[in-house]
């Protein structure tokens, strides 16, 4: 029963997406249809009736009803609770349908919230909406049901993937989606711009909160699942250049690319048509990542080729949205009237420099991430991995980071390099700091440059709160200096764990000791432990830095035994300079177990430099926001008193 | 060009500065990056093409076959392996120092990336076996399919 309820909101949800595309669509073309009044509270029953529909999925799964085919497949009634709810979205269907409801909701909430674009944008950008809903709706009910069920039930679920089977990637997979998802909003507000020529400075108001919204979910996204795999896979990698991360990394580069000539379209009334274009690039971005991961491409182009109908269908949906939306953009860009000039020497200049790199960026690491895909499908097979991706992402990085040292000080329309002589001078003592440290430290030729650019990065990033008194700075400018600062602690990260990382791989006794770097390690012991729904092998280390007091650290080898795998548990001592990271291997001969460990200095600043981007770009959303309710407040009781006048 | 033009080009033709400047930055990465798939990306090989025609020593590539039987040895030092991976026609000698994938055993397929030494031996720095029976690298999924034809072809001939 709860099933077919799901299943009956879905439809629904679906046909009020069909009238939300018509009635907007009507309404956009002619100023006093009288249908407009009915998309407002389309968009927003359809949010409802959506959310609902992923609730019911939740309940099935929570109570594993395993008559429903999708509870059989990946959950046990084993499973702890936490993860039998995160098995409703651990999988195809239930992840898509997760997709749709994030959709739905952020539709009916611009539908409920945003007053300040002209109506008929309005309408226009909730057809937009509507119609990329109601591809995913189709997606849904005619190629992944999540509510089918089975004709006989089935006695016991297949269980979750036990490398899922973690609290941090629970909810992985929920804050990329809503950063995903956000930019389909920024999509459908570009198609709506477009549609009714009415690309301003108000729309890019408009579209910015979705904007910075969605792309702090995305970077929160893109640094949480770094450290999961970082402790997770035990590798002691932190980024792999896997088409996963990728496939999030893309939407990332776009969005921030999105953010900022938003930014200048907003301040400045210029890169009109270039933030229109790079609205409708984010969102493809967020629907290549979904094909790449949701379409089985990955694991093969042939297996693609065996079990295709979900693939095309993402492929069919990724070619209409993409294809139309430039379709429109070729044929309105022309009409979309040139807005404010300024000299190449101004912070929009600047700016404009950052997304012609980041776009750059952006387009090395799609090519990067399809070609073995072409080739495969030709015959060939190869992998692209870091050799490929680190220097030719470095050719376009270093520029843009340099320009990111005096972009944030110059002034907007024009300016003089001269203003800002003492400041980017400060930048470069820096970087040359930087640079001679590495080079003292005999660090590689990348981390070389990574480096000095963080240590001048990290300077020039609070330059702009150089004598201004620090409680009267905007927050939207706090929230840029702070996303500023992050990216260069999180370069220093990643330049110190790539070069100062020292390595140790032995078979020891238990009571023997092995080190690296500055620690020695101590295998105190090897214990078989059980939980939930695994056993495993448990080593006990005592871990002690340069002589200090020991460490306990319980670095585990699990078996699942529904479905049947092994998992490597690392485990980790974190110091304010490093982290040590260690893993119990298998036992090599009758006495002795392999043991690998890793000092890795500096490393957790890889993703506290993450998490400061996000809280960057949360200030500014903060700022965003409430000098909009400020500026509505304001206009509210000017009105009120117009009218008391009158 | 007059001097009446040469005088305002920015103001008059800014659009088209920044569309060329785009259209400049976008093909030089497409330029680069096509440059450097050709030469970096790491090419996959299977035991008889690596003995036909061998990758330069250094050069980052994958290997894939069957790990021979009984031909797994560990060195002293419990960490360091040697094995052969063979595709049938042809064997290859791997080295790998590290911990093993759970998955690992003789014969199995395997997945090994790393680079081909001068004296011929395969220096693996990871290894990718089936993970489970859902995951399997996307290599291997084809090696196997590939030697299921092999093997339908020689029995029903």
């Amino acid at each position: 029963m709860i099933a077919e309820l799901g299943l009956a909101a879905l439809w629904m949800a679906a046909a009020l997406a069909a009238l939300q595309l018509a009635a907007g669509f009507l309404a956009a073309r002619q100023d006093d249809a009288e249908i407009a009044i009915l998309v407002r509270p389309a968009a927003v029953v359809q949010g409802v009736l959506c959310a609902f529909a992923f609730a019911m999925l939740v309940w099935l799964f929570a109570r594993t009803d395993l008559s429903v085919k999708l509870v059989a497949m990946n959950s046990h009634s084993d499973k702890p609770l936490v993860f039998k709810l995160a098995g409703a979205w651990g999988n195809h269907e239930g992840s898509m349908l997760l997709w749709v409801t994030v959709m739905s909701a952020a539709g009916a909430l611009i539908a409920l919230v945003e007053r300040r674009l002209p109506d008929r944008t309005m309408q226009a950008t909730l057809a937009a909406q509507g119609f990329v809903a109601l591809g995913f709706y189709a997606f849904l009910l005619f190629s992944s049901n999540p509510f089918e069920r089975l004709p006989i039930p089935a006695l016991e679920g297949n269980g979750l993937n036990p490398l899922l089977q973690d609290i941090g990637l629970a909810f992985h997979p929920p804050t990329l989606y809503l950063g995903y998802v956000g930019l389909s909003v920024a999509f459908s507000f570009a198609v709506g711009a477009l549609l009714t020529r009415q690309v301003t400075p108000d729309f890019a108001r408009a579209m910015r909160p979705w904007v910075l919204g969605a792309w702090i979910f995305l970077t929160v996204g893109i640094t949480a699942g770094s450290y999961w795999a970082y402790y997770e896979l035990g590798w002691g990698g932190w980024w792999f250049w896997d088409p996963v991360e990728n496939a999030s990394l893309m939407p990332w580069l776009a969005a921030t690319a999105l953010l900022h000539s938003a930014s200048v379209l907003a301040a400045r009334d210029a890169l009109r048509a270039w933030t229109i274009m790079l609205g409708v690039v984010a969102f493809s971005m967020s629907m290549v990542g979904t094909f790449l991961v949701r379409s089985g491409i990955l694991t093969s182009v042939h297996a693609f080729a065996v079990d295709p109908e979900r693939g095309t269908f993402i492929l069919v949906l990724l070619a209409i949205y993409i294809g139309g939306a430039l379709a429109v953009f070729g044929l309105r860009a022309g009409s979309v009237a040139e807005g404010g000039k300024f000299e190449a020497v101004s912070r929009e200049g600047a700016l404009v420099i950052n997304n012609v790199l980041l776009s750059a960026i952006l387009g090395v690491v799609l090519l990067g991430t399809l070609y073995p895909l072409l080739t495969e499908a030709m015959g060939v097979r190869v992998s692209v991995g870091p050799p490929y991706f680190d220097p030719v992402g470095a050719i376009f990085v270093v520029p843009m980071l340099l320009v990111m040292l005096v972009g944030p000080l110059l002034r907007w329309r024009q300016d003089r390099l001269a203003r800002v002589r003492r400041s980017a001078i400060i930048g470069m003592v820096a970087v040359l700091a930087g640079l001679l440290l590495a080079i003292a430290l005999g660090a590689g030729v990348l981390p070389t440059l990574g480096i000095a650019l963080g240590a001048g990065l990290a300077v020039a990033s609070v330059l702009p709160l150089k004598g201004r008194r620090l409680r009267r700075v905007p927050l939207a400018t706090r929230g840029m200096v702070t996303a500023h600062l992050g990216i260069a602690v999180a370069l220093l990260g990643m330049a110190s764990e790539s070069a100062f990382s020292e390595e140790r791989l032995a078979a020891i006794k238990v009571g023997q000791q092995a080190s690296v770097g500055p620690w020695q390690v101590t295998l105190a012991a090897v214990d078989p432990v059980a939980g939930p729904n695994w056993t495993a092998l448990e080593g006990v280390m005592l871990a002690s830095y340069d002589g200090g007091a020991p460490i306990e650290l319980h670095p585990q080898a699990r078996s699942f035994w529904s479905p049947p795998q092994e998992t490597t548990e690392s485990a980790l001592a974190t110091r304010w300079n490093g982290q040590l990271y260690a893993v119990l291997g298998k036992a090599a001969d009758g006495e002795r177990w392999q043991v690998r460990l890793w000092w890795k200095p500096f490393v957790t600043l890889i993703w506290y430099g993450g998490l400061l981007v996000a809280l960057g770009g949360l200030l500014a959303l903060l700022g965003r926001v409430r000098d909009d309710l400020r500026r509505r407040y304001v206009t509210r009781k000017a009105a009120e008193r117009r009218e008391a006048a009158a | 060009m007059n001097d009446k033009t040469a005088r305002r080009p920015k103001a008059k033709h800014q659009r088209l500065a920044l569309v060329v400047l785009a259209i400049v930055a976008l093909v030089a990465a497409a330029v680069i990056a096509t440059w450097a798939l050709r030469n970096q990306a790491s090419y996959f090989y299977v035991p008889s093409q690596i003995v036909k025609d061998p990758p330069a020593p250094g050069r980052a590539v994958r290997l894939g076959g069957m790990v021979e039987k009984g031909s797994i040895v560990t060195e002293n030092d419990g960490v360091t392996i040697n094995f052969v991976v063979g595709d049938g026609d042809a064997r290859v000698p791997v080295r790998y120092s590290g911990i093993v994938p759970d998955l690992f055993i003789e014969d199995s397929g395997v997945v090994a990336e790393g680079r081909m030494q001068a004296n011929g031996t395969f220096l693996a720095d990871k290894l990718l076996a089936k993970h489970d029976e859902n995951y399997v690298p996307r290599e291997l999924q084809a090696m196997t399919a590939a030697q299921k034809k092999a093997a339908v072809a020689e029995t029903t001939q």
